[in-house]
Formats: structure tokens, C-alpha cells, sequence
């Protein structure tokens, strides 16, 4: 149990650079989830802090001590790979006790931390078996098993449930945040699925080209994103974006679409005239026969909801997603309720609050 | 595992197939496989008849095809006295001692070069590993005599060493190793990083055993090329003390007149045993090291 701490981390691989400048501070216990698009960077913060990677500057530290320079093994840490990286020829004891086993732990030692975890993980009976032998799901178990056997500091999980089957997953996510809860042991943990990082961190860091674009609580992240990437990344559909310009005094956005609608949470700072971009969730659009016409183009019934396709007038794209059931096809006219509009600065996308 | 719901429709297929035209298929692979039993096996039947008759019979021009009356004489023989005053047990086990080293000595050494060639960033990795590789192209006759004369200014020549070092080196099996090195995901590399084991400790711990079949399989074929290495020793061992069994044949042969056949035959024999040996007795291993993968 530790804190981490990022600093300043850039890495580039020759010319190509990955990271431009992470900083991260993770509290004591607390669960962090690294998402973003595959290519983002993600993965290599991870192996930076797992010291299979070194950064090209920028500093790693794990509570208190500056590890950057040393090996993973030095750095009281464990990690559990995507694909388990289970040795197969050890039976599921052996491979949990191997880290042990090197450090020169004795016998009886490595044997009740074995058990232990075992236990934890409800593997005991299948401890003499060889990997080869298992389903998806003990795999994985194990592999947790071989990094909670180490008693680390920090635990860092490199996608560990997308090769699991969709219900597996679920299963596995919610064991995963569980164990992590009752350790109480500081995580990092890496993913690309968005509800995986819903639902598993404390504080999110959504990562965008080697940035990482916002850090915060999952809630936070979904009501006030701090960019139009991260708006469009998380929430399912994603959100809907359109364009308009500042008016009123900064009161007010004059869609590209046609109305103007009035900001419910008081002015944006910006000449009059600016471009913004405004985003709306799909569940937050209303059906209203006063309201903008759609026209639908696809419509996929998902029983509990309903999420339509359509063009607006102006030819911008929108989803909108209903509950319960909803119209097969034609025109629906939907408003956008002010009090859940997003506005963004068209250029650079950066989020706009209302000024206080 | 769809395969085998699909045998139905097979089985089917084969009892639609008139009776007549099946039988005449049968027929011609059984003749085809009859015919090719009898290319393989005949000359190792002639042999092994012949070394159970007395000299005279195949002297006289005869190729008896049913067992004699002379084998356990000719055996005995053989092993004991040979027919050029080496003992034809003593070829036997300096063949053994150079097969063995040989298949040994090229596992140990490609399996630790294939490791560094794959598992470790150094300048000049490509380089070693074309280096190995272009002397795959290279036949043992092209350096035979640099080599000769190498192991004749050491002192090596008809000694063990002498007649094993320089064939102990093998680019394909280190090529082999390396392709299997390969398929070993990078994950266990970085697993094994994080378990805090180092270089040595993961050759032995995970790559070794992972490794188990594939050197099974290449020790049968090294020891067979071991084995039957003819040339090399040829030059390099010409005293009775280190003669090979394929050597010391060939010198049984002398001239027409005064070969003792039946004894080159019981030889012949004999010389078979230990590959087939190897071969038996490993072949389970042999079998899953060019089919599978633990994986």
C-alpha cells in the first residue's frame, strides 16, 4: 500500500512520440483507471510505471521513493498481463509462488501465501493443475493470485478482462474491484472499455495522444467532460456534437441547426460571434413536437431503449436514445433541454463554464 | 471438434462408392505400399540373413534370402575381433561416444546462442544471427581442410576432441531454437522481469523446460547425423583407438577377394542398433517435438 507519483513522463520510441508529459498523483488505496483509444499511450504509462519501459524523462515514484531507475523486480509492485502470461508448465501453486520462490522467501512462507490467496480467489482446489487446464476465468484468477501473493505496493493491470468472454467480464470486473476494496491495495489499472473504467476506478485518466486529456472521478468525467474527446469517448451512444456560435453577450448559442437557445447555468466568457461546439447526450434529447425535425435513417429497438439515427435540416448527424420504445421510421421532432448542453470551444474543444 | 460431427456425411459418401471400384483401389495401394515395403526393407533383410551365414556362402556369389546356421559364431566375432584387428564393440562405442557429444554439444551450444539471439538487445544481434545463418549454406567439405589443418596444429588429430569439436557447432539447430524461441510470448519475458528473475534464472526455469521436446527431437537427429558422420572422421581419426564404426566398415572392405561378407554384414548390423535405439526410445518425445507446442 503506497502512493504513486508522475511526474513530467515522456517517452518516444525514435521519432515517434508516445507520451507528451503525463503527471499523475495517486493516493494511498485508491483505484485508477488509465482508458483511452488504442494507440493512445496507455498501455506504455503503464509499463513505464511497471519499469518495463524506461521514460525518456520525467520521474516515478512509489510511496516516496524515486524508483525510475530501478528494476521492476526492485520495485515491490506486480502486474497481471493481458494474457495472464501463465508459465504453462508450472502447475497454478507453482506459478503463484515463483516471484517468492526468487526472492528466497522460505518454503513454508511461500506456501501459506499460496494457500492464502488461493483461497481468496476460491482456487484451492485447483492448485495442482497446470494452466493449460483451466478456463478463461481461473487463468485470470491466477494471474491475480501470482500478483496478490507478492504482498506489492502497487498492483497494475495491463487489460486484463478483454480476453474473457462479455459475461465473464462483468463477473470478473465486479471480483476484481472486491478484492481490490478489501486489500486495499493502490491499483492502476489499464483498459479501453469504457464501462470497465466506469465502473472500476475511483478517478479516471482518460488518456488522448500521449495526454491524458482529464483525471477525475467517473461522475465527473461523464457531467462535466473537459474536452470534446473525452465527451465522445465515454457515454454509450456517444455524445452528440453540433455547431453554433456565441450570442446574446454569452448568454445564448445560435445552433448552425436553426435556434438559439439560452445557456441554464449563465453565461460563457468569448466574443460574441465565437464558434463553439455544443454536445448533448442522446439520452438527454426529448421528443417535442415544437421541436427540431429529425429525420430518422436508422433505428435499432434494444427493448429497454431505443436508439434512432437521423439528420437534422443542416445535415448534421444525431442520435437519440429513448426508453422504452420509439418510432420505426419518418421525422421526429426532438428539442435539446438547455440545462444539459455542453459547450466546448469549437477550436480546441476545450470545455467552456459559465463565468461565476 | 466440427470435424467429427461432419463423419456422418462421410461414411455415407464411402457406402455409395460401388463395392467393385473400391476393391480395385485397394488393391493398387496395397501393391503400391507392397512394392515400397519391398524397396525399403529388402536390402536390411539381405543384410541381416547374411551376417547369419558363413563367409563362403556369400563368397560363392549367393544372396541367401532365409536365416543360416552361423550367426552366433559371426556375431561373436564381429563384437570381439572385427576383421581388421579393431574390435568391432570398441567401433560401437567410440561411435556412441562421438554421436553422443556431438548431438549434446550442438544442443547446449545453439540452444544458449538462439536464447542470446533472441531474448537480448546488443549491438550487432542481426549481424551474429546472419553470421550463424550463412553457414547453413555452407557444406562441412568447403571448410574441411582450414579445419583439418586447425585440428592438426592443436595436437587433436585421432582424439575425441579432435574428432568432435568441430562438428559440435550447428546453425540449424540453432535456427530451429530461435523460432522457437519466437513463439514464447514477450509477456513471460516481462512476467519473469517482474518476478525478479534474471537472465539465467528464466533460461532454466521457463525456457528449459519449455524447450523439453524440441531438444528431444533434435537430439534423435543429431544423433543420427552424429552417427553417420563418414568424412571427418575419415581424415581425422586413422588410428585404431578412435575408429568409428562407419570407418572401421569401410576398411573391412578391402579388396573383392578377401572381404569376409558375412562379417562386414553382422557389422552392418550391428551398426544399426544404437540409432534405432535412440530412435525408439525417444520417439514419443520426437513425435510431440515436431507436432506440438506446450502451450
Amino acid at each position: 500500500m503506497a502512493t504513486l507519483e508522475l511526474s513530467g513522463i515522456r517517452k518516444s520510441f525514435g521519432p515517434v512520440g508516445v507520451l507528451h508529459g503525463v503527471d499523475l498523483s495517486v493516493a494511498d488505496g485508491e483505484m485508477i483507471v488509465i482508458v483511452g483509444a488504442s494507440g493512445c499511450g496507455k498501455s506504455t504509462l503503464l509499463r513505464i510505471v511497471a519499469g518495463l519501459e524506461t521514460p525518456s524523462t520525467g520521474r516515478v515514484r512509489i510511496a516516496g521513493r524515486d524508483v525510475t531507475a530501478l528494476e521492476p523486480a526492485d520495485r515491490d509492485i506486480a502486474m497481471v498481463f493481458q494474457n495472464y502470461a501463465l508459465y504453462p508448465h508450472m502447475s497454478v501453486a507453482q506459478n503463484m509462488g515463483y516471484g517468492l520462490k526468487i526472492r528466497g522467501l522460505p518454503r513454508a512462507e511461500i506456501d501459506r501465501r499460496v494457500r492464502e490467496a488461493a483461497e481468496l480467489l476460491a482456487l484451492g482446489p485447483l492448485l495442482d493443475r497446470r494452466p493449460r487446464q483451466l478456463s478463461g476465468g481461473q487463468r485470470q484468477r491466477v494471474a491475480m493470485g501470482r500478483a496478490i501473493v507478492r504482498e506489492p505496493k502497487l498492483f497494475l493491470f495491463d487489460e486484463p478482462l478483454s480476453n474473457l468472454d462479455a459475461k465473464l467480464r462483468v463477473q470478473m470486473r465486479a471480483e476484481i474491484r472486491r478484492l481490490q476494496r478489501r486489500l486495499g491495495v493502490t491499483s492502476l489499472f489499464v483498459t479501453h472499455d469504457q464501462v470497465e473504467a466506469m465502473t472500476l476506478g475511483d478517478r479516471l485518466v482518460v488518456m488522448h495522444q500521449g495526454h491524458a486529456a482529464q483525471v477525475a472521478t467517473p461522475m465527473e468525467i461523464f457531467e462535466r467532460p473537459a474536452d470534446t474527446y473525452v465527451a465522445g469517448f465515454i457515454g454509450s451512444p456517444a455524445m452528440n456534437f453540433l455547431a453554433g456560435t456565441l450570442v446574446e453577450g454569452g448568454h445564448a448559442v445560435a445552433l448552425q441547426a436553426g435556434p438559439v437557445l439560452r445557456f441554464a447555468d449563465g453565461p460563457r466568457p468569448g466574443p460574441e460571434e465565437m464558434p463553439l461546439t455544443i454536445g448533448i447526450r442522446p439520452e438527454h434529447l426529448r421528443p417535442d413536437p415544437g421541436g427540431l425535425p429529425l429525420a430518422l435513417d436508422l433505428v435499432e429497438p434494444l427493448g429497454s431503449e431505443t436508439v434512432l439515427h437521423g439528420r437534422l435540416p443542416d445535415g448534421e448527424a444525431l442520435v437519440v436514445k429513448l426508453s422504452g420504445p420509439g418510432p420505426r421510421e419518418g421525422v421526429l421532432p426532438v428539442s435539446l433541454p438547455p440545462a444539459a448542453l455542453h459547450v466546448f470551444a469549437a477550436e480546441g474543444g476545450k470545455r467552456l463554464d459559465p463565468v461565476a | 471438434m466440427s470435424t467429427t460431427e461432419a463423419t456422418p456425411g462421410l461414411a455415407l459418401a464411402e457406402e455409395a462408392a460401388p463395392p467393385e471400384r473400391r476393391a480395385g483401389a485397394d488393391w493398387v495401394a496395397h501393391a503400391v505400399l507392397i512394392l515400397g515395403v519391398v524397396l525399403f526393407a529388402l536390402p536390411l533383410w539381405i543384410v541381416l540373413m547374411g551376417s547369419t551365414h558363413d563367409a563362403a556362402t556369400i563368397g560363392r556369389g549367393e544372396t541367401p534370402l532365409l536365416p543360416g546356421s552361423e550367426a552366433a559364431a559371426n556375431y561373436a566375432a564381429a563384437w570381439s575381433r572385427g576383421t581388421t584387428g579393431v574390435p568391432v564393440g570398441r567401433m560401437l562405442w567410440n561411435s556412441t561416444v562421438m554421436a553422443f557429444c556431438i548431438a549434446a554439444g550442438k544442443i547446449a551450444i545453439s540452444i544458449l546462442s538462439a536464447y542470446a539471439v533472441v531474448f537480448f538487445r546488443f549491438p550487432g544481434r542481426r549481424l551474429a544471427f546472419w553470421a550463424i545463418f550463412l553457414t547453413l549454406m555452407l557444406p562441412v567439405e568447403v571448410r574441411i581442410f582450414p579445419t583439418f589443418k586447425v585440428v592438426s596444429d592443436l595436437g587433436l588429430v585421432n582424439t575425441f576432441p579432435g574428432l568432435i569439436i568441430p562438428i559440435v557447432a550447428s546453425a540449424t539447430a540453432t535456427l530451429l531454437f530461435r523460432q522457437f524461441f519466437l513463439t514464447i510470448p514477450d509477456e513471460f519475458v516481462e512476467a519473469a522481469k517482474m518476478d525478479g528473475a534474471g537472465p539465467l534464472r528464466f533460461f532454466r526455469d521457463v525456457v528449459l523446460p519449455l524447450s523439453r521436446t524440441n531438444i528431444a527431437a533434435l537430439f534423435v537427429i543429431l544423433f543420427v547425423y552424429g552417427w553417420n558422420q563418414y568424412l571427418w572422421p575419415l581424415l581425422v581419426a586413422t588410428s585404431d583407438e578412435v575408429e568409428t564404426v562407419v570407418i572401421g566398415m569401410v576398411k573391412m572392405i578391402g579388396s573383392e577377394s578377401n572381404t569376409d561378407w558375412s562379417l562386414v554384414m553382422t557389422t552392418c548390423v550391428l551398426a544399426l542398433l544404437p540409432p534405432v535405439a535412440v530412435v525408439l526410445l525417444m520417439q514419443r518425445w520426437f513425435v510431440k517435438g515436431l507436432t506440438e507446442t506446450e502451450k
